[in-house]
Parts: structure tokens; C-alpha cells; sequence
């Protein structure tokens, strides 16, 4: 912030002041009329209404999962894979947790790295050249597609060849993360002041040097929430999943041929079952996911505040 | 002149798109003084000194004619690297921007993407106290340069720039964003610095240019006749001294003196 700000100058003060201490002075009284003063307040109390209302639904939401999971959520529930009936009492998800794990870290591994360069792309090279403008335009798309069809792509190009498995339940992920990667880090990249960039070139860095010390760094809290934003959202993914990695009550074995379990489809298949074995497994399956999810991003926040500097 | 100029422009003109900023700047810079660049705002001043390490490269669709030799080269030749420019001539800007990086980091800045050889704590002290603010910060070498004052920042943002060893400084405006006290000390230190340096500096503020600088060039809007275009125009060139008790320009005399701008 600019620096000559801070002090305030006696307007500045005295706006800010309750009406009374400007009594005596009718220059400074003037411009805090009564109804601007109601608007203010009103405002104040729409906008804390609206705040609270948004959040309702977050705290019912992580109270009646905490409520309903954690009877079940035990060490055996987070060691143990899925009994072979519904019925039974005991077991866990671990088969889902590995899956979910093992698809959203692979997912992860492609599509960060390829949709941070293609963001770079858009907002250092192609600006608004014809080609980056194709690329904003299909990745807008491609974020509203209903991942059903990511699956059904998948399953038509790799299942059919190849079978169900963690590489192709991990590239629907994938090709679903990648888009909200693209378009939300350039919104990030682009946040980062021209001042900047110049006091780099000034220095006699070249573009990548610029992009790669100055640019990425000082972008980098904005790019891990959006990019976690991306991962939270490929591990609460079912329906792809269904199409491509299928189930299974065992540990995974191998990468490719061979149906996988994943914590939303396990929670899925428990939650619609008439047993109530297997529902209390999906309520302990719904926590797991949601702390996994959490984990994800406060070792993310960590992490990006780790080297920054911004104060 | 006894000395090689450090600067040779030859019929300088900067146009933005279709719109001609800057015309027919012819002027040469000797080495190790303070020239000054003054004029009202938006003049093309700092289009001017941004042609001397080829920042305007940076905007697209900005247009160069003319010639700008640096030390009899030719700066916008096809075969120059703009990056080779700019690590011969630094630049320090209006607003402080250090980068979100320590202190030190910020100094090396230059040196660690340049492949320094030598030590790059040494290249630090020796800048900071280059630009006199070592004795207030080197107890926190390590600290974010986000912490420092304005004027520290600025201070900083020198010592950035002679840490890459550059033998001339651009300065767009450096203490306009700055307090009286703070002004003071870049001043000071403006006047320490061209024992090596060759600064350029452009700047709003009379009493700056006439306490500072050794020669000024006085740059003028021109506006054509229908009043559609209007581009800068370098109006005069002289010493300081001259320039301010003496101008032969009745335009430069009328800036001088306060009468507009
Ligand atoms: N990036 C730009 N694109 C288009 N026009 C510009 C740009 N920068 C400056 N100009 C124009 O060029 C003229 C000179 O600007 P500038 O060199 O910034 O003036 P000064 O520094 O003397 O205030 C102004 O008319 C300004 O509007
Ligand atoms: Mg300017």
C-alpha cells in the first residue's frame, strides 16, 4: 500500500469518527448526513445476513457428517477394506482411501503441471491471440461439461481397449482438474502487478527468468488455492469414476485392468443400500473424504506461505 | 567535450499504436552527470527515458525510429539483445517495487539470474551501502523488503540496480511518491553516485532538477493545428544553470517560472 496513506490526513480521521466528535465543526458535520448513515448500516446488516447465510449450510452440512460419521470411523474402519456384504458389521474403506489416493495424486501430477503451463501460455505468450483465445474459450466449456461425459470418453477411449483401472479413473480426473487449473491460475498470474515484471526486465532478466523468480512466486498463495479448489473437487467425484475405475472390496494391485475402489463411489454404493451396516460405513466414508479434502489444502496453504514474503 | 558521450540520440520518435508520443529528440549524454528530463505531465518523459534500456519493447505496439547509440552502438540495432541494454543501463521507477523477497534476495536479484561468479554476500553489502542503506538494514538482511518505508524501498530498489553493475541509472520520477526526508537522502545519494554512474532522471519537481542535475533537457507537448494529435517535442537542451537563469526558449522560460504545466 502506498506508503504516504497511512498517516491519515484530519478528513480522513474525522470521517471515520462517530458523528458526535465532529460536533462544533460544520464543514465535517455536513457530509455525515443521517441518511447516509442509515444506508451504512443497512448495508452492514444485509451483507452480515447474506455472510451468515451462506454459512448455515457449510456448518449443518460438517455437523451432520461429523454426527453420523464418526460412531464408525474407528482404527479398523481406516485399515481395513470393505466387508464382501453390505450387511456385515466392520471393515472400512481403506481400498477407497488407496484409490482416491492413488487417482487424485496421478490426476494431480498431470494436470497441474500442463494446466499452470497452459495458464503461463495465456497470460505471458498468447495474450489475445487467436489461439489463446481458443483455449480460454474450450477450457470454459470443458468446465461446464457434466463429468458423466468426461467418463463416458474415458470409457469409450481407454476402458474398452484397456479395461477399468486407477490410470483411467485418474484420467478423467485429470481431464476434468485441468480446465479449472487453466482458468483459475491465469486469473492469478494475471494479478500480479506490471511494476513487478518491469523492475525484473529492468534488471536484464530475460521472460522465463521473469515468469519463473518473480511472476510464478508472487503468484503462488492464489495458484494453491485454485489449484486445491481443483483437487477437492476431482476427490468428491463420482459418476466419472463409475464409467472408469468401477469398485472393488480389495486393496488395488495394479495400475491398469483392474476395477479400483474410490471413497466416493464406496460411499456412493453404501449410501443407497438397505443395509445399515453399509450406510454407517458411507456417513465414516463421507467424514474420510471430507478431512482428506481438508488435509489437501491446509498442507497446500502451508506450504505456499512458507516462502512468501507478502508482508 | 573532452570525453566519448555515454548517449548519442539521433532524431528520436516514439509512436504507441498509430499515435506519434515523442518527435525529432536529438541529444547527446556525457558520461558520469546528472541529466535531467523536465516538462509538464505527459510530455513524453518517461516514453524518453524508457528508450534508453528498451523498456518500451515491452508494450506492444510500440514503434522506435531514430537512433540511440550507447557508447557509439546502436542500441535498437537488429542484432542487440534488449537484455544486454538493461544489464548496462539499470532502471529505478517512480513507485518502489522491490520484489515479495527478503531484503538480500532482492539484491541479488540481478546477480543470481546473471550467473555471478563472485560472492554474492560481498555484491550485497557492497550495493546496500552503494545506495546507503546498509547501516539500517543490515541487521535484517533476511527480513521481507515489503517491511521497509518508502523511502527505504527506493533506496533499495537502487541497490538492486547497481548490484547488476550497470554504468548508467534511469530514474523515472524516483522520490515523487516519497517524503521531504526521504527525498533528501536519494538526492544525497544521487549526487554520490555519479562519481560511477551516468544518471538520467526524469522529474516533476523544479527545485529537484535545478538542485540535482547537471544538464536538463526540457520537453514540450505540441499539439497540431486542428488540435487532433499531440506528441512531445524535445524544446531545450542545455546546463542546468542555464537552462534556469537563461533559457533561450520562451516556452522553457514560461515552464521554469511557474506560468503553466
Ligand atoms: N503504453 C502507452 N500506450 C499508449 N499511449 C501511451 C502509453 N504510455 C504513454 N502514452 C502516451 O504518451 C504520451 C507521453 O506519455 P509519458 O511518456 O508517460 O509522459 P510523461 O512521463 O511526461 O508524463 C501521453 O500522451 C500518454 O498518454
Ligand atoms: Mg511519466
Amino acid at each position: 500500500m502506498p506508503v504516504g496513506m497511512s498517516a491519515g490526513t484530519p478528513a480522513g480521521a474525522a470521517a471515520g469518527a462517530p458523528a458526535g466528535a465532529a460536533a462544533g465543526n460544520p464543514l465535517l458535520m455536513r457530509s455525515t448526513s443521517r441518511a447516509r448513515v442509515v444506508k451504512d448500516v443497512a448495508a452492514r446488516v444485509a451483507m452480515w445476513l447474506a455472510a451468515l447465510i451462506v454459512l448455515v449450510p457449510v456448518i449443518l452440512i460438517l455437523y451432520y457428517v461429523a454426527a453420523k460419521g464418526l460412531p464408525t470411523m474407528d482404527w479398523e474402519f481406516l485399515t481395513q477394506p470393505t466387508p464382501y456384504s453390505m450387511r456385515l458389521r466392520g471393515g472400512g474403506f481403506v481400498n477407497g482411501l488407496i484409490g482416491t489416493l492413488l487417482m487424485v495424486v496421478l490426476a494431480a501430477v498431470v494436470s497441474i503441471p500442463l494446466g499452470l503451463l497452459g495458464a503461463i501460455y495465456l497470460v505471458e505468450y498468447g495474450k489475445k491471440g487467436l489461439l489463446a483465445q481458443v483455449i480460454r474459450f474450450f477450457s470454459d466449456v470443458m468446465t461446464g461439461v457434466p463429468s458423466v461425459f468426461v467418463g463416458l470418453f474415458v470409457y469409450t477411449a481407454m476402458v474398452i481397449p484397456f479395461g477399468f483401472g486407477v490410470v483411467m479413473g485418474a484420467a478423467s480426473l485429470a481431464i476434468i482438474m485441468l480446465p479449472i487449473v487453466v482458468r483459475s491460475s491465469e486469473e492469478m498470474l494475471k494479478l500480479v502487478p506490471r511494476e513487478l515484471k518491469e523492475a525484473s526486465y529492468a534488471l536484464g532478466a530475460g521472460h522465463w527468468h521473469t515468469i519463473s523468480r518473480v511472476v510464478l512466486p508472487a503468484a503462488a498463495p492464489g495458484l494453491t488455492t485454485g489449484t486445491m479448489l481443483a483437487v477437492a473437487r476431482a476427490a468428491g467425484e463420482t459418476a466419472p469414476l463409475l464409467l472408469t475405475a468401477l469398485s472393488a472390496q480389495e486393496i488395488v494391485t495394479r495400475l491398469v485392468g483392474e476395477a479400483t475402489a474410490s471413497l466416493p463411489v464406496l460411499i456412493y454404493y453404501g449410501a443407497r443400500n438397505p443395509f445399515p451396516a453399509g450406510q454407517e460405513r458411507a456417513w465414516a466414508g463421507a467424514l474420510e473424504l471430507l478431512l482428506l479434502v481438508l488435509v489437501f489444502t491446509l498442507l497446500a496453504r502451508v506450504a505456499s506461505s512458507r516462502n512468501r514474503l507478502w508482508q | 567535450m573532452s570525453e566519448e558521450p555515454a548517449f548519442r540520440v539521433r532524431d528520436l520518435a516514439v509512436s504507441y499504436g498509430s499515435q506519434v508520443a515523442l518527435k525529432d529528440v536529438t541529444l547527446d549524454i556525457e558520461p558520469r552527470k546528472i541529466i535531467a528530463i523536465i516538462g509538464p505531465s505527459g510530455c513524453g518523459k518517461s516514453t524518453l527515458i524508457r528508450c534508453f534500456n528498451r523498456m518500451n519493447d515491452l508494450i506492444p505496439g510500440t514503434r522506435v525510429q531514430g537512433q540511440v547509440l550507447y557508447h557509439g552502438q546502436d542500441i535498437y540495432a537488429n542484432d542487440v539483445d534488449p537484455v544486454t541494454v538493461r544489464r548496462n543501463v539499470g532502471m529505478v521507477f517512480q513507485r518502489p517495487n522491490p520484489f515479495p523477497k527478503s531484503i538480500k534476495e532482492n539484491v541479488a536479484y540481478g546477480a543470481r539470474i546473471n550467473g555471478y561468479k563472485g560472492n554474492i554476500d560481498e555484491l550485497v553489502e557492497r550495493s546496500l551501502r552503494g545506495a546507503a542503506l546498509w547501516d539500517e538494514v543490515k541487521d535484517n538482511l533476511n527480513r521481507s523488503a515489503l517491511a521497509l518505508s518508502g523511502g527505504q524501498q527506493q533506496r533499495l530498489c537502487i541497490a538492486r540496480a547497481i548490484a547488476v553493475q550497470p554504468d548508467t541509472i534511469l530514474m523515472d520520477e524516483p522520490a515523487s511518491a516519497l517524503d521531504p526526508v526521504a527525498t533528501s537522502k536519494i538526492e544525497d545519494l544521487m549526487q554520490e553516485l555519479k562519481e560511477r554512474y551516468t544518471i538520467i532522471i526524469v522529474t516533476h519537481n523544479m527545485q529537484q532538477a535545478a538542485r540535482v542535475s547537471d544538464k536538463a533537457a526540457f520537453l514540450y507537448t505540441e499539439v497540431n493545428e486542428a488540435g487532433t494529435a499531440r506528441w512531445g517535442v524535445l524544446v531545450e537542451y542545455d546546463d542546468t544553470s542555464r537552462i534556469f537563469t537563461n533559457p533561450r526558449d520562451k516556452r522553457t522560460d514560461d515552464y521554469i517560472s511557474g506560468r503553466f504545466g
